[in-house]
């Protein structure tokens, strides 16, 4: 277990200066005057010129230039210092103020999807082919089917202008009653997959070998899908969960725009439209971060719930 | 060999009571989109106690239904019991409620089966699986539980048993793995066995290895065991009697010994020639034409009638009864004399 931890590590290391280098060299290299870019549109003095120059060490050019950046970036990044995005904000000082936000977001929208999708998933399952399944699959498909970019805003009219049963935007530092709505429109999407996802492994479970020795056993229904096959129907459910969480706590930028919340995707999304390189460098480096932690999370979660994986 | 004369007899000859467990005239088809499948169609068989009945036949034949049927784990739909009675001791399982039935699993009738790898389930250790059997339904505490699962793994012969109980099925050989699921239907001290193809995933020393331990165990708990399998060599040291299945029907049923010196259905003497043999040299290997029927169009008369090579009209017309050979052997051919006689020779 141990090994296969470490592993993962070294294998998490490789990812990680992989995409920050991929992300590094994509944002800076169509730009052609970056410090001109980090002025708008007031004029640079030679001096400010050679300053800046100097300090983001331009004057070396070509790939040894391009490098010779990346590793510096690099070495601020490792040393916890994000930089400063072209507005003049500490990009760590952006990210402290807009995580908590998407935290909150994602753990609302993982609460739905594990409350009702998993649970519906489960009762579909075992009666399979009856009218709760259909119904379910019906209603997934219909969910699966409509983008967020078209569910969040006819959620956000429906039940926040027209019925106003929820606020209709969050606006800056807002409440979990406030972030409720966004957290199940964003949690719909995947309670559909999840839902689906548990039907067909409770479904499969249900007509395993074990099963029937299970029976044979003489133990009580409600134990042999309890215990017995639950227990291996969720192992591909939890790892979809984890990766999930990876992706919520990462931000959703159709979902946040929409209901105004300045979580990280809010911020991501502004940084791309005002073209602050700095900024979504340093997001990205972040969620590379995030990512690579959950899905070692997933990973080691998967070896404990499957032992059949554990020694591999 | 004597030559009793032929008689035709009803469909179940046995007498009232007395049989530990019998099957009488069990018919099951199972109902599926594309039609339905005969798959019993009137099979009776009885076991007495402390024997052991081996129920030979093909994939299909329908020996592992009728142990599922036994058991009362058939999953139901697409499988449909449509008539018969499966008596335990007297009372006919089939007129039972599940929760009667479920007391019935594990405590009087247990089985093991074909695959153990895919039979235990993956995600728990051996130890806890079988502990569970007497967790759940004897109430025991965890430590009494423990206790008696090593036992239950010495008896079988696991080395290092109480090392073993925190492993999981896949860390085991497939004989180990087979010895874990007979541990678990001893648990509750069973009274009859039934062993469903128990060595077939296993490589030939390791078959002969577990044949041996259900024999030891099944004299040494007095238990009675219904063994089925499609391997005619597994049959031979172990049981008293055999049934022979085909297309859903007991063809032939003899008790071992006359079974294998004359057969007396064409079918069972087919199966018996296919056997490789080391004192017939520089022969080809007999085999039996044809394939087994589709059930869910069975042939008419006589269902082996297409592969047979004693075929004649009154086979394709005609399905034939049960006819008695003398010892209590039957057969449902309509030439079982003839064949018999071929055999003998």
């Amino acid at each position: 277990m141990l090994r296969f931890i470490l592993r993962r590590l070294l294998q998490m290391v490789l990812a990680f200066f992989g995409t920050t280098l991929i992300v590094y060299a994509l944002m800076f290299a169509g730009q052609g005057d970056p410090i001109q870019a980090l002025a708008g549109e007031r004029p640079v003095t030679a001096a400010q010129r050679a300053y800046l120059t100097e300090k983001f060490h331009l004057d070396a050019t070509g790939v040894g230039g391009f490098f010779y950046r990346y590793f510096d970036y690099l070495k601020n990044l490792l040393q916890g210092d994000l930089g400063q995005s072209l507005t003049g904000r500490q990009i760590g000082d952006i990210l402290a103020a807009a995580w908590p936000v998407t935290v909150k977001l994602a753990l609302i929208a993982m609460a739905v999807t594990i409350v009702f999708g998993v649970t519906a998933g489960v009762i579909a399952g075992i009666r399979r082919a009856g009218i709760f399944d259909n119904a379910t699959l019906v209603l997934t498909l219909l969910v699966l089917g409509i983008p967020t970019i078209v569910l969040a805003p006819l959620a956000q009219y429906l039940l926040g202008v027209r019925w106003q049963l929820f606020p209709p935007t969050a606006g800056a530092d807002p409440d979990l009653y406030a972030l409720l709505l966004p957290g199940i429109v964003l949690g719909s999407l995947s309670l559909a997959t999840a839902l689906r996802l548990t039907r067909t492994s409770v479904a499969e479970n249900l007509r395993a070998d074990y099963v029937r020795t299970a029976r044979s056993k003489g133990l009580v229904k409600r134990r042999i899908v309890g215990v017995h096959v639950l227990r291996n129907s969720l192992i591909p459910v939890v790892t979809f969960l984890g990766v999930e969480l990876g992706n919520l706590m990462s931000g959703a930028i159709i979902t946040e725009g929409v209901f105004n919340i300045p979580g990280v995707g809010f911020n991501l999304f502004r940084g791309i439209r005002t073209e602050d390189g700095p900024l979504v460098v340093g997001i990205v480096s972040v969620l590379v971060v995030v990512y690579l932690v959950s899905n070692l999370v997933v990973d080691v979660l998967y070896a404990v719930l499957d032992p059949r994986i554990r020694y591999e | 060999m004597s030559q009793p004369a032929v008689q035709p007899v009803p469909a179940s000859p046995t007498p009232e009571g007395g049989h530990l467990l019998e099957v009488r005239d069990l018919h099951v088809e199972f109902r599926t989109g594309e039609g339905v499948a005969k798959v019993i169609n009137g099979v009776s068989y009885h076991l007495d106690a402390g024997e052991t009945l081996a129920v030979l036949g093909e994939s299909g034949s329908g020996k592992s239904v009728t142990a599922q049927a036994i058991m009362g784990i058939l999953d139901t739909p697409p499988a449909h019991v449509r008539a018969g009675q499966i008596r335990y001791r007297g009372r006919d399982l089939l007129g039972q409620s599940e929760e009667q039935r479920r007391q019935v699993r594990g405590k009087e009738i247990a089985m093991i089966f074909q695959d153990a790898l895919s039979a235990l389930n993956p995600v728990f250790p051996v130890g806890w699986q079988v502990g569970e059997t007497l967790r759940q339904r004897e109430g025991m505490s965890r430590a009494d539980a423990r206790a008696r699962t090593v036992e239950l793994m010495d008896l079988v012969r696991i080395p290092a048993a109480a090392s073993r109980l925190g492993d999981y099925p896949h860390q085991f050989s497939g004989g180990m793995r087979q010895r874990v699921m007979i541990a678990m239907a001893l648990a509750l001290n069973p009274k009859v066995l039934i062993a469903d193809e128990p060595t077939t995933a296993l490589d030939v020393t390791v078959q002969a290895q577990i044949m041996d331990l259900l024999a030891d165990l099944r004299r040494d708990l007095d238990m009675a065991m219904i063994l089925i399998t499609h391997d005619l060599g597994v049959v031979a040291g172990v049981a008293d009697r055999i049934a022979v299945m085909y297309a859903g029907r007991i063809v032939e049923h003899a008790d071992v010994r006359s079974l294998y010196r004359a057969p007396a259905h064409p079918y069972t003497k087919g199966l018996l020639e296919s056997i490789p043999r080391l004192d017939v040299r520089g022969q080809a290997l007999s085999t039996i034409k044809g394939l087994p029927p589709n059930l869910m169009r069975i042939p008419s008369g006589c269902p082996f009638h297409p592969r047979c090579p004693y075929v004649q009209q009154v086979c394709v017309d005609v399905v034939p009864h049960d006819l008695v050979l003398g010892d209590g052997r039957t057969s449902a051919c309509h030439f079982a004399q003839e064949v018999h006689d071929d055999s003998a020779r």
